[in-house]
């Protein structure tokens, strides 16, 4: 037996770590790419306001990245300590992707971060800027394979399960990098990353601007972020389409609870709901409002194909659970007496498998083969039901995602557009807007991850093994344990990590403990590089 | 020899090589930590001692990881059921290693007395609990583990690891890995900073070598009168990975020696790591460093294979279900995935001990416990 309640806050623990994890990780990523920027410009023009750049953001990158590698190693474990079931059931394959993130990007980016750090003045200026190239490499490779190991649990490519280990087995190297989930998600979040490092950048530019402190220093890290953070947030946008299509193709569930389609859509006319008070007891809209024709082109790229609705998903979902009980009851038979007519049996509807252990939670005593012809159609719904994503979470964590995703375009469109004019100064509310705007891209990459994940509930591995089963059989007093040290620590930590960053982020880059920072008041015109270039 | 069969056999050497590269590097940085108070009397030398190992620290921890990812897909039953029958152990050691990383960012960052004590005490618990948790750890699985499966492959504990975890061998076994992690980082110290911080690490390394060489001995006596595991059963090596169903297996007093007794060579191992603690301590006594950290390496070595010469087949033994212990053969992943692993590692292995290597070169020397009051590009 399972207990649910185990389950629940297993759950629980990953999101908040995972959640939590990925507060830093987008700054990391994006921060590293803007550093070897900057010190290219440094390379090549000599300037050393580009190498004042380069260090001061450094700084605020390593207050970032500390806490983003101490919270990643929770995740590298907690597939072992919360989720056993899962680990031994896809390990085969899902281990692969993250040794090899280990072996080839993480050990990369670690080693070579401490002589970014360490190395100023013991490496030749070429040798300092490979060693950020090799950081800022490191980091996205990183993210290449954490995202493919995810892409494994949204569409299970390059696997086969195995009656006789009673596991998933890897069986293609190529089909589980090059999924396409995993691709298309890869850049999106890279990519987003980025976009949070040129928010950030851009954000602590404008608030030097707003005091007029360190004005040539601040004006051109406003202009390098606002340049990347265009680019970038188009290329978020654009990729996040091509996600989607994914969805499409290969999570039907996910994309219906994503744009709240009870009923199956009849195109061209089917609007886009723009809000939406989804009710996923009533399985409908209290209300909602949309713009007409939208729909269709948006999902499938056409403007004849419909979307199938939530409904029509439960219904035919059926016969699949139907032959997933089957299936599950054959395996437990094969595995008991090694008997070859169960394994046939088995292997005629293998591929449902995952629907009748989704089965088990809704039958007498979890277990398939108490339930009677009485019980089924009970068990069939509840299992039907259960296989649909919460629609009120999935629609709203979108809605949010991609509303704050097309604000971003036009801070950075504003802000690049008066950077290039030189009337930045002229624009406080601008400049106000930047710097609030600074935690948003981080909080829509978190709406991104619960759209990603809630929507692939109730299973870890799409369509194979029920979140349910995939937890650890711990003792409660075990969870509560482990939530707790969770909460206090990692409170703690983004405690001190705030002070931190907002201390440096005030001192400024001339600025360090002792120092008094440069007193607002007119330009500077003897800093160097600045008395030719009209700022203002 | 079947293909399978060689890889799970090199799998399994290389888990022993992965656990000694954990050991030694993240082993080095934790005795640093936990040394800190001890070598450091003021905030100029603890400054010094911590940016002795600040380069380094954080590509050292990847060790950590990568044992972690290496687990999951080389033996992931291995990593499903250990990690979880070793929960609260687990997630201890998971608060001490994110206590780290952020203790190193951010101690030196504020200029006040109590922050910065607050956070030596925190290098000293995120170094120390580790080190004896890993040991205890290792001489839990030495003990044998409370667990069964059931038919899909669930694992079960059986009791719970805290009436057993901190039993009197385990204790030897933590109290040793704790010694040789401060004989690990006594001898960097040693290497990278001045008078008198050097001097002390040096009196506690020596220490920590011969206290681990006497804790060895012991140990290796103490495993004799504990029972261990055997197969009662023919077994074929190239079996389906699953714990389900294997050859029966039975405990016995000793039974940990008979490799040992089957292969006399296998007595070299021990004795390696013997010397590297003995011939350790006498290199630091002669003042040589950069050989004592070797010859730590080595002991770390000779003790980590020792346990593995001893164990083999067996990975996690199980006391409540014998049968179901989870060994070389049956906890291994596919034949697939072991070839491509070992294809990455072939490439990556060489590569990243080179970099690290030279990282370690650009780095090298001394220090400098005057200027760091100052320096604002150190920890």
């Amino acid at each position: 037996m399972i207990d649910a309640t185990v389950v629940e806050l297993s759950r629980m623990q990953f999101a908040l770590t995972a959640l939590y994890h990925f507060l830093f990780v987008p700054l990391t990523l994006g921060m590293t790419v803007m550093l070897a920027a900057m010190e290219t410009v440094y390379f090549i023009t000599g300037k050393p306001i580009y190498k004042e750049m380069t260090q001061f953001w450094g700084k605020l990158f390593g207050i970032n990245f500390a806490i983003g590698v101490a919270t990643g190693l929770t995740m590298e474990f907690e597939f072992g300590t919360n989720w056993s079931m899962y680990s031994h059931f896809v390990g085969d394959v899902f281990g692969t992707p993250l040794a090899i993130e280990g072996l080839m990007a993480f050990f990369l980016e670690s080693t070579f971060v401490g002589l970014m750090f360490f190395g100023w003045d013991r490496l030749s200026r070429p040798a300092h800027l490979a060693v950020t190239y090799l950081v800022a490499l490191g980091s996205n490779l990183s993210a290449l394979w954490i995202l493919v190991a995810n892409g494994f649990m949204q569409d299970p490519v390059g696997a086969h399960f195995d009656p006789d280990t009673m596991r998933m087995e890897f069986s293609s190297f190529t089909d589980l990098v090059f999924s396409e989930d995993a691709q298309a998600k890869f850049v999106h979040t890279s990519i987003a990353g980025f976009v949070c490092a040129a928010m950030f950048i851009m954000g602590i530019s404008a608030y030097y601007l707003l005091r007029r402190q360190h004005r040539e220093f601040a004006a051109r890290s406003f202009r390098m972020a606002a340049l990347v953070g265009l680019v970038a947030s188009l290329a978020v946008i654009t990729l996040g389409d091509a996600l989607g299509r994914a969805d499409y193709l290969l999570q039907a569930p996910k994309i219906a609870a994503m744009e709240g389609i009870w009923e199956t859509t009849k195109p061209p006319y089917e609007p886009w709901k723009i809000v939406a008070l989804p009710d996923d007891a009533a399985q409908r809209d209290v209300f909602s409002f949309g713009l007409p024709y939208v729909l269709t082109p948006l999902v499938t790229h056409s403007f004849d194909k419909p979307i199938p609705g939530i409904l029509a998903l439960e219904n035919d979902v059926k016969p699949r659970i139907v032959r997933g009980i089957g299936a599950v009851l054959a395996l437990h038979a094969y595995a008991t007496t090694k008997d070859k007519a169960a394994l046939a049996a088995f292997r005629q509807n293998e591929n449902d498998m995952g629907y009748g252990l989704l089965a088990q939670r809704f039958a007498p005593d979890q277990d398939l083969a108490k339930i009677t012809e009485a019980d089924l159609p009970k068990v069939l719904d509840l299992t039907a039901r259960e296989t649909i994503p919460n629609v009120f979470v999935e629609f709203w964590s979108f809605r949010i995602m991609v509303a704050f995703g097309f604000a971003f375009l036009a801070v950075f469109a504003f802000g690049a557009y008066y950077s290039l004019k030189n009337q930045l100064e002229r624009h406080p509310f601008l400049l106000r807007l930047t710097t609030w705007s600074i935690p948003l891209p981080v909080l829509a990459t978190e709406f991104g991850w619960i759209t990603a994940e809630n929507g692939r509930q109730p299973w870890t591995v799409f369509g194979w093994l029920p979140t349910f089963q995939s937890a650890s059989s711990h003792a409660l007093g075990y969870m509560l344990f482990s939530l707790t040290g969770f909460a206090l620590l990692y409170s703690s930590f983004i405690a001190a990590e705030l002070y931190l960053m907002f201390k440096f982020a005030r001192l400024g880059p001339q600025g360090r403990p002792g120092h008094t920072p440069t007193q607002p008041g007119p330009a500077l015109a003897g800093a160097p590089g600045y008395a030719d270039k009209p700022w203002q | 020899m079947e293909t399978y069969i060689l890889l799970k056999l090199i799998w399994a050497v290389l888990l022993g090589v992965l656990l000694t590269g954990l050991a030694v590097m993240v082993g080095m940085d934790m005795g640093v930590g936990t040394l800190l108070r001890f070598v450091g009397r003021n905030d100029a030398e603890r400054r010094a001692a911590l940016n002795a190992i600040g380069p380094h620290w954080d590509g050292n921890q990847v060790w950590f990881i990568l044992g972690g990812g290496a687990i999951f897909a080389a033996f992931p039953t291995l990593y499903a059921t250990s990690f979880s029958t070793f929960y609260v152990v687990m997630i201890l050691l998971l608060f001490s290693m994110i206590l780290r990383p952020v203790a190193f960012e951010y101690r030196s960052k504020v200029d006040a007395r109590r922050w910065r004590d607050a956070w030596d005490w925190g290098f000293l618990i995120s170094g120390a609990l580790p080190m004896i948790v890993f040991g205890a750890a290792i001489g839990n699985i030495l003990e044998g583990v409370a667990f069964h499966f059931s038919w899909d492959g669930q694992y079960y504990q059986d009791q719970s690891f805290i009436w057993y975890l901190l039993n009197p061998f385990a204790v030897l076994c933590g109290l040793m890995s704790l010694a040789l992690s401060l004989y690990q980082g006594g001898t960097m110290l040693m290497m990278r900073t001045e008078m008198p911080i050097a001097a002390r690490a040096r009196s506690v390394a020596m220490a920590g070598g011969l206290l681990a060489a006497l804790l060895f001995a012991i140990g290796g006596v103490w495993i004799s009168y504990l029972p261990g595991f055997l197969f009662a059963q023919a077994v074929d090596p190239a079996m389906p990975a699953t714990p389900l169903g294997g050859p029966q297996v039975i405990m016995a007093v000793g039974a940990w020696l008979t490799n040992f007794h089957i292969f006399p060579m296998l007595w070299i191992v021990p004795g390696l790591g013997f010397f590297g603690m003995i011939a350790g301590s006498l290199a630091l006594a002669a003042r040589r460093p950069a050989l004592g950290w070797w010859l730590g390496a080595l002991a770390w070595a000779g003790t980590i294979f020792t346990v593995g010469c001893a164990m083999f087949p067996f990975l996690m033994p199980s006391v409540t279900a014998p049968s179901q212990s989870l060994t070389v053969w049956n906890a291994s992943g596919s034949a697939y995935n072991l070839t491509w692993m070992l294809a990455f590692s072939l490439v990556f292995v060489p590569v990243v001990i080179i970099y690290t290597g030279w990282a370690f070169r650009i780095m090298r020397g001394r220090v400098k416990t005057a200027g760091m009051a100052n320096d604002d590009h150190s920890y």
